[in-house]
């Protein structure tokens, strides 16, 4: 690997080639704003707001897109670099239906943490604003154009995480917009619904349904964990506020999958808050179940199995445990037959 | 998990997820992995769109086949007959890999013998693939210096599934397509913790880390870790107690965390089963049919409310972790197995799942090295052989874990049950994306974006029937019977109806076949003969 010999902010740095400007910035603790950016996916230099100086070229140059080269120097803040931000910055917010009393991104929106950080106040240029209608056509995400930056992120977290290629771009000027084919609502258009656009829309346009109103991001405990449907073992953030998991939202950190997540993972986790749940013990008394306490249940069972185990044998009783429980568990289950009951009749529903 | 286990001495996933984007050749047989297991199916379509040359297996039009450079559509349940098709046109061709076989296996004399036979004349014969689409697999599969093999319940839930997974199995050697990366047999498991619940010897043969019930040394080292004498005699599988249950040899059964009535082929004989026992224990988060037949009824949590790890179909040990209390007085599963244990005299006393953990890791030889604190965020794919060792990417490198590989000839067998004049239609069953066996139901937005099955039938044969597109209809087999929607579409060649198992209003599972592999112990789910009739 060759390394790559440059200044930026008049510090000698050196990265592998084939860094782009951005990343040695980044990797350096040089702190350059982004909208379109994502480490997951291309660069397409749409929001223009990573802009630096580079020493002999004319025009400031989105540092996303290019790569380091040897002796380069390159400025990150100088007062033409902010001008020219804070002007983009302004431009969007213009267009933008600034709401963030109820925006569920609030508190982690880009926009807002950028146009704090440069002073951006609201309608510093007046015109006309985009009135499209909330897209609320399925269970899981709502998609709210009017807050769109046009940064394009979802368009390629669709084509290149999901390879999906439902989204696009369309029309032109003032009316571009982003979205499946033919400006059809998610709930038409071929969407399978795993929210890769909704975990990289740096702003309120895309949100997700279930946790509308439930809290803010701040307010959320996160906790790690393994999705509990499929053996591809994605993992995610649980979000929790009052011992209740509100949603879950993607970890980049996640070994095997990144942010990418499917339908079930991502959204289908409101079943342990099932109105269904099982939350006391249950006793059959004549055909009917009754609830009891722990205790009760569990001597019951301790009795039946002590019986039938001493009158037929310890192989006349047996286990299924599951491939829905933890290692432990399972361990403990087999442990639990082959030591206190004293047999090998135990399985698991193997379905592969 | 058998077939694997026999060829190479391992029955899990030989490669790992995060390679596949960059693999150069994927075939795909019997997996419809975009819908069962979505990210696994993006990783491969990132696959495509980097280049990778992708065959896909299924006779079911699915996702991958759009973006396949080769379909192969055979007839269902004929998937041994095609991959030894495909290895004949390789041997014919001199495409073999002949140092590979000659330093890495045994057994190739016996292969090559089988093989003659299925010429590309009588595989397209029998599989319905033309052979100029055999010739084109096999070219693309054997030419490449690595070539990766993904399948799911497609392959293994038929009668011959542990002979399908070990004729793959010699497919991978015969080109020397195993133990590098981007090479190798993956086996995507199902359910989230199959891997998991398999390899902590859930399992009527082995102990934890498929240590084998039958050999003494193995039953010394767990009496003397355990502290009591062990039974010598292999347990039933699952088929098989339902069938002691109904025998009255089997009197009481504890069940957690499953749903065996909805769930297993042949419904109706699990239920009579569980029924005919002395003594029903279910524990599991919902009242689901399996618990409403029980006498008593333990509320575990779910994943959210306990800590502990899944392992996931590659290998990785994961940790879960605690992120509310249990709901009411539900408790994490393994502290009802503690307490029960302690209330029969026998001390379970552990302070946390960590604790469990290390008596997994000294007993476990592929969990050696794995402690809650070492999995942290990322997660350990066994084996882990230490302390120091920081787990496997691919398996079989350089050795396979039993040694040599050891080619193991298979020939083709009908599966148990196929279409004839009564019962014309081949049942064909399986997943789809927004539903993950039963839970998922409980999910109140999954369950209103896909709350009722929809059988794929295809148009043809709609017609002939005179069944138009969402109609309810009636289908029965030798088993029993139920009605259902369907829906039209090519995406099933004629002749053949596809259901999925998870709903309860239409429990295709009334329908299927309880024929069983032989070696695994898992159902025919894939293929049955049925009828399909218009309501009256
Ligand atoms: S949810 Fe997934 S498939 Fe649907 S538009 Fe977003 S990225 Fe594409
Ligand atoms: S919806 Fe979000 S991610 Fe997509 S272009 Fe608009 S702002 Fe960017
Ligand atoms: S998020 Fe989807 S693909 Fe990932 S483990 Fe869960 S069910 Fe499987
Ligand atoms: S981040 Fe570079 S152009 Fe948007």
């Amino acid at each position: 690997m060759q390394w790559i010999q440059l200044k930026i902010d008049d510090r000698k740095i050196r990265v592998p080639e084939k860094t782009t400007i951005l990343e040695a910035c980044r990797m350096n603790n040089i702190s350059v704003p982004t909208l379109c950016h994502d480490p997951e996916l291309t660069n397409w230099g749409a929001c223009r707001l990573c802009v630096v100086e580079i020493e002999g070229m004319r025009n400031l140059i989105t540092s996303c897109t290019m790569e380091v080269q040897p002796g380069m120097v390159v400025k990150t803040s100088t007062p033409k670099v902010k001008e020219a931000r804070k002007t983009i910055l302004e431009l969007i917010v213009a267009n933008h239906d600034i709401d963030c009393l109820t925006c569920e991104k609030m508190g982690e929106c880009e926009l807002s943490k950028y146009a704090y950080e440069y002073g951006v106040k609201k309608d510093v240029f007046l015109g006309a604003k985009r009135k499209y209608e909330l897209d609320d056509s399925n269970p899981f995400i709502i998609r709210d154009l009017n807050k769109c930056i046009l940064c394009g992120k979802c368009v390629r977290a669709c084509a290149e995480i999901q390879v999906n290629n439902v989204l696009d771009y369309s029309k032109r000027g003032f009316e571009t917009q982003v979205g499946p084919a033919f400006n059809l609502p998610y709930g038409e258009s071929e969407c399978v619904f795993c929210g890769s656009c909704l975990a990289v829309c740096p702003v309120g346009a895309l949100t997700e349904k279930q946790m509308t109103a439930k809290g803010r991001p701040w307010e959320y405990k996160k906790v790690q964990t393994t999705c509990p449907f499929c053996g591809t073992g994605c993992n995610f953030d649980l979000n929790i506020r009052d011992n209740k998991v509100v949603g879950i939202t993607s970890n980049p950190n996640s070994p095997v999958n990144g942010r990418a997540l499917c339908v079930k993972g991502r959204f289908g986790v409101d079943y342990i808050h099932s109105p269904n749940r099982l939350t006391k013990p249950l006793i059959k008394k004549k055909g009917e179940f009754v609830e009891a306490e722990w205790y009760e249940a569990l001597k019951l069972v301790a009795e039946k199995f002590k019986t039938l185990k001493d009158q037929y044998g310890p192989d006349s009783l047996g286990a299924l445990s599951s491939a829905r429980c933890t290692n432990e568990e399972n361990y403990l289950l087999q442990k639990f037959m082959r030591t206190v009951i004293g047999t090998n009749n135990i399985d698991h529903c193997a379905r592969t | 998990m058998a077939g694997l286990a026999t060829s190479f001495g391992s029955g899990a996933m030989t490669n790992s997820i995060k390679e596949i984007p960059h693999s150069k050749v994927i075939l795909v047989i019997g997996s419809n992995t975009t819908e069962a297991h979505p990210v696994i199916g993006s990783k491969i379509k990132q696959a495509v769109r980097n280049g990778c040359r992708l065959i896909v297996a299924d006779p079911r039009k699915i996702e991958l086949t759009g973006l396949a450079e080769v379909w192969l559509r055979l007839r269902p349940g004929t998937d041994i007959t095609l991959i030894n098709g495909l290895m004949h046109i390789i041997l014919k061709r001199g495409w073999e890999d002949r140092s590979f076989i000659a330093e890495r296996t045994v057994g190739f004399e016996n292969l090559k013998e089988l093989l003659r036979e299925y010429t590309p004349d009588f595989v397209s014969r029998v599989t319905g693939v033309p052979e100029e689409q055999l010739y084109q697999a096999a070219e693309i599969y054997a030419a490449s210096d690595c070539a990766q093999i993904f399948y799911t319940l497609g392959i293994t839930e038929h009668t011959s599934g542990t002979d399908n997974v070990m004729s793959l199995a010699n497919l991978a050697m015969l080109t020397g397509n195993v133990g590098k990366e981007n090479s190798g047999v993956n086996p995507l498991r199902g359910q989230n913790n199959v891997q998991g619940a398999c390899d902590m010897g859930a399992l009527p043969n082995f102990y934890p880390g498929y240590q084998k019930v039958s050999d003494p040394k193995a039953q010394k080292k767990f009496e003397k870790a355990w502290g009591v004498s062990l039974n010598p005699n292999q347990g039933y599988m699952i088929p098989d107690m339902f069938a002691a249950a109904l025998q009255g040899k089997l009197k009481a059964m504890y069940i957690m965390g499953e749903d065996p009535v909805l769930t297993d082929a042949n419904a109706n004989h699990v239920r009579q089963g569980l029924k005919a026992l002395d003594f029903l224990v279910v524990q599991d988060i919902f009242l689901t049919e399996t618990a409403k037949l029980a006498d008593v009824v333990l509320p575990g949590a779910s994943f959210a409310e306990k800590a502990g790890t899944f392992t996931n179909t590659e290998r990785r040990v994961q940790m879960v972790n605690k992120a509310i209390d249990p709901l009411g007085k539900s408790k994490a599963d393994w502290r009802i197995i503690c307490d029960l244990a302690g209330i029969m005299g026998y001390h379970f006393i552990y302070k946390s799942t960590a604790e469990i953990m290390k008596e997994i890791a000294s007993l476990t030889p592929q969990y050696c090295g794995i402690t809650h604190e070492r999995l942290g965020i990322r997660g350990m794919q066994w084996p882990v052989l230490g302390e120091d060792h920081y787990g496997t990417q691919f398996l079989h490198k350089d050795r396979f874990t039993r040694g040599k590989g050891l080619f193991m000839p298979v020939e083709a067998r009908t599966p148990d049950e196929l279409p004839d004049k009564d019962y014309p239609f081949l049942l064909s069953t399986g997943r789809k994306l927004e539903h993950y066996n039963i839970t998922t139901r409980h999910s109140k937005v999954l369950e209103g974006h896909s709350s009722e099955e929809l059988a794929e039938l295809n148009p043809l044969d709609a017609e002939k029937l005179n069944i138009s597109d969402g109609e309810r209809v009636k289908v029965s087999s030798r088993r029993g019977e139920l009605e259902t929607r369907v829906k039209l579409t090519d995406r099933v060649p004629p002749g053949m109806i596809f259901m999925t198992f998870h709903y309860k209003e239409s429990p295709v599972n009334v329908l299927t076949n309880a024929a069983c592999d032989k070696v695994a112990g898992t159902y025919e789910y894939k293929v049955c003969a049925v009828q399909v009739s218009k309501l009256e």
